[in-house]
């Protein structure tokens, strides 16, 4: 029965994962499966990654059928200089004109891609052509390159038509120079000029393989946009809020367990009090009050706060000084040590695991919190990773399941992978957390 | 006061002083000025404009609001309870001598401390209409599933359902608690011929009960505020607003509608609400708690 449960409590980590490493096509199948696989078939001598419907073809084997009905991609393509370039075939009628896309590059500047600004038919080569040279895909400035400098390139992917210094040629070929190329199946979005075709192949022709799909978590990636901003600002939020949680709430802790003063404990029952405080209740005043000083859209209201001890961190912290025995504290006093040094020289380095423990939960805290970030950041670049992944999901929620699950596996993988290096310390501070003491 | 207790003051004062200065500016300053703002009309941009008990008076006839607190305590009574239930017979199943037993253990906390907005992302995937494993299962002991996410009754169940997946927090904790049974209490009643029913509700609840008490405090405080799960599954609150948690509408009103006098009212209410609810619990429950120092 605990193995059973065991299975289902990883079952949505497993499945996540399952997921993330899948083509784009399998998270959309009836039943769902569990071993990401492709399918293929040689097509006049190569393989060619084609779609199979697992419904029908369990159907097809099941009725003793010898063919299934599979989905091909293809492109029709034309030789340029040695270059197979897909074409966009108008009208599918294959003897008029095609047009393909292309797009010019400077040799002279790094091969950055240009737009031509005026006509370049019959110029010499060392006549200079003024045209706009592109840092970016879509930063463009004036400058002048000589015609010899400039090479024609064609365009291979979809992304291609949508960049500014793209453009469409129409060309006329022959017939007989035209070709269809198969592509894999998965490739037909991202590749210019696809087409699709199903038809029925023999059975014993199509094979099937396990097709892990790692490529999915860079692709996920780079669709968040910022994902290496969204990184280095949740990792120096945390190591801000670490930083300063651990340190402001062990000198706090220290003043409510090892120096005896009037009022100690009735101030420390606020302490316990606060942790009663509903975020909710906070966060209106809280913003209007980051909002007076300017902090709203950084990521100041998310690491200033912590430099001010946490209630809860000092209640742990609090426990364990005081298992501490007094004598050490009494023996520094009477050499002459003042407060400080005894908590700086002789608490501080006994307490190492108890702010291990502190600074462990606290790094989760950080990296996991949502509602902070949502209020407080207002620019994509600042956003964290828990934003973003939400951000992310807004934009392209419902459809790219592949993705979003990898995107979440890259948010989860650090914490679990910190889990399995921490694991004694996570569980003493669960515990550490309860009632004892 | 003599010069040595007085030395001690300044200096304690002096170290907890981080805290005092935290807990004014980030705790009791908010704490008031939302409770002044709930009694105005403000927008952040403009100074707040005193309304007297309007926010109030409008929560009384506003339906979402009730709406939001009725699905709030609805999750909550079930979410609360369910979670606690089984983690406390998880921890004791794992409190056994069994082979395995650190594994087991990591198996069912490891959910506990994966980002909550993952957690969003994953259950709204197994909870798919149409593609989710959820669903796929059920098919398979030939049950058709809802649409969870689109059908107003099947939101709050599938919310429900995906709580109990986080209870490594409490387990750990019971786990802990478990540790101070003594085993003589088993043996004997063993003797006595107790079956493993008996002994779990007759020894293992009244001893772990102080545990059991501190997690239902906990829970209801959490319950009641959850905001990132059912924000990131449904962020305009659901079909039929079946999802619009209190939290959820709170943050509406302040960063969506910019009605932060009417938020803060909301926030007070639901401030009286954890109070009141962990007073009823502390008076409901604290007379069977048993603790074993007193």
């Amino acid at each position: 029965m605990l193995t059973i449960g065991a299975l289902v409590f990883l079952m949505p980590l497993a499945w996540m994962f399952v997921t993330a490493v899948k083509p784009a096509e399998q998270t959309m199948t009836m039943p769902p499966q569990w071993i990401p696989v492709s399918w293929d078939v040689a097509e006049s001598g190569q393989t060619v990654f084609v779609h199979v419907d697992q419904q029908s073809y369990d159907a097809a084997v099941s009725a003793g059928d010898d063919s299934v009905e599979v989905n091909f991609a293809y492109q029709w393509v034309v030789d340029r200089g040695g270059d197979a370039v897909p074409v966009l075939v108008s009208d599918k009628v294959l003897n008029s004109t095609h047009k393909i896309n292309a797009h010019w590059r400077s040799i002279a500047h790094d091969d950055r891609p240009v737009r031509i600004l005026e006509p370049i038919e019959g110029i010499a080569d060392e006549d200079l052509v003024r045209v706009y040279i592109y840092e970016s895909e879509v930063m463009g400035f004036p400058h002048k390159v000589m015609r010899k400098d400039l090479v024609l390139h064609y365009d291979q992917t979809q992304r291609a038509t949508q960049r500014s210094y793209s453009f469409a040629r129409e060309i006329e070929v022959g017939m007989e120079t035209l070709e269809k190329r198969y592509i894999a199946w998965d490739d037909r979005k991202r590749l210019a000029h696809t087409e699709t075709e199903a038809r029925f192949v023999s059975l014993e022709s199509l094979r099937s393989s396990a097709d892990v799909r790692w490529g999915n978590f860079g692709q996920a990636v780079e669709e968040m946009g910022q994902f290496p901003r969204y990184l280095s600002n949740t990792l120096i939020l945390c190591v801000l809020t670490v930083g300063g949680t651990v340190f402001s709430s062990a000198v706090v802790a220290y003043g409510f367990s090892r120096i005896d003063w009037p009022g100690r404990d009735k101030i420390f029952v606020i302490v316990l009090a606060t942790m009663m405080i509903p975020f909710p209740v906070t966060m209106v005043p809280l913003y209007g009050l980051f909002r007076e000083l300017g902090w709203i859209g950084t990521l100041k209201p998310l690491w200033v706060p912590a430099f001010f001890a946490s209630a809860f961190n000092v209640f742990l912290l609090r426990q364990f000084f005081r298992t501490i025995p007094k004598e050490l504290s009494e023996a520094a006093r009477i050499d002459g040590c003042n407060e400080w040094r005894i908590f700086w020289q002789i608490i501080l380095p006994l307490a190492k695991p108890a702010l291990t423990v502190v600074a462990l939960f606290q790094f989760l805290a950080t990296w996991n919190d949502y509602l902070g970030p949502l209020i407080y950041l207002t620019d994509q670049s600042d956003f964290t990773l828990a934003l973003g992944l939400q951000f992310f999901q807004s934009q392209h929620g419902g459809t790219q399941w592949h993705l979003l699950m990898a995107a979440s596996c890259l948010i989860v993988m650090p914490v679990l992978i910190l889990f399995f290096m921490a694991q004694r310390t996570f569980v003493e501070g669960v515990s550490m957390s309860g009632l004892k003491g | 006061m003599t010069r040595d207790t007085r030395r001690r003051l300044t200096s304690g004062l002096l170290f907890v002083s981080p805290w005092v200065i935290g807990a004014l500016v980030f705790s009791l300053y908010p704490i008031g000025m939302a409770v002044y703002y709930s009694f105005t009309d403000y927008d952040v941009l403009r100074k707040p404009v005193w309304v007297g008990s309007m926010n109030y008076r409008e929560m009384v006839v506003d339906g979402v609001f009730w709406r939001a607190l009725w699905n709030t305590m609805v999750y909550s009574l079930f979410a609360v309870p369910m979670s606690l239930g089984l983690s406390l017979v998880v921890a004791v199943l794992l409190n056994r001598p069994i082979l395995g037993r650190s594994v087991f253990r990591t198996c069912y906390y490891i959910p506990a401390i994966v980002p909550l907005v993952a957690v969003g992302m994953i259950w709204i995937w197994l909870f798919n209409g149409d593609l989710g494993l959820i669903n796929h299962a059920l098919t398979l002991v030939g049950i058709e599933g809802p649409q969870w996410t689109g059908d107003p009754a099947w939101t709050k169940p599938m919310l429900i359902m995906s709580s109990v997946w986080q209870i490594g927090g409490s387990m750990v904790l019971f786990l802990a608690g478990l540790q101070d049974v003594p085993r003589s209490l088993y043996e004997s009643a063993d003797i006595d011929g107790a079956g493993p029913f008996n002994q779990f509700w007759h020894i293992t609840v009244p001893v772990v009960s102080p545990v059991l008490y501190f997690n239902l405090i906990m829970g209801i405080i959490a319950g009641v505020q959850e905001f990132v799960k059912p924000f990131v599954m449904m962020p305009d609150g659901g079909p039929d607003r079946s999802a619009l948690f209190y939290a959820v509408y709170i943050y509406q009103n302040a960063f969506q509608y910019s009605n932060m006098g009417y938020a803060c009212a909301m926030a007070v209410v639901l401030f009286l609400i954890i109070l009141g609810l962990t007073w009823a619990a502390n008076r409901l429950v604290s007379r069977h708690v048993y603790y074993a120092g007193e």
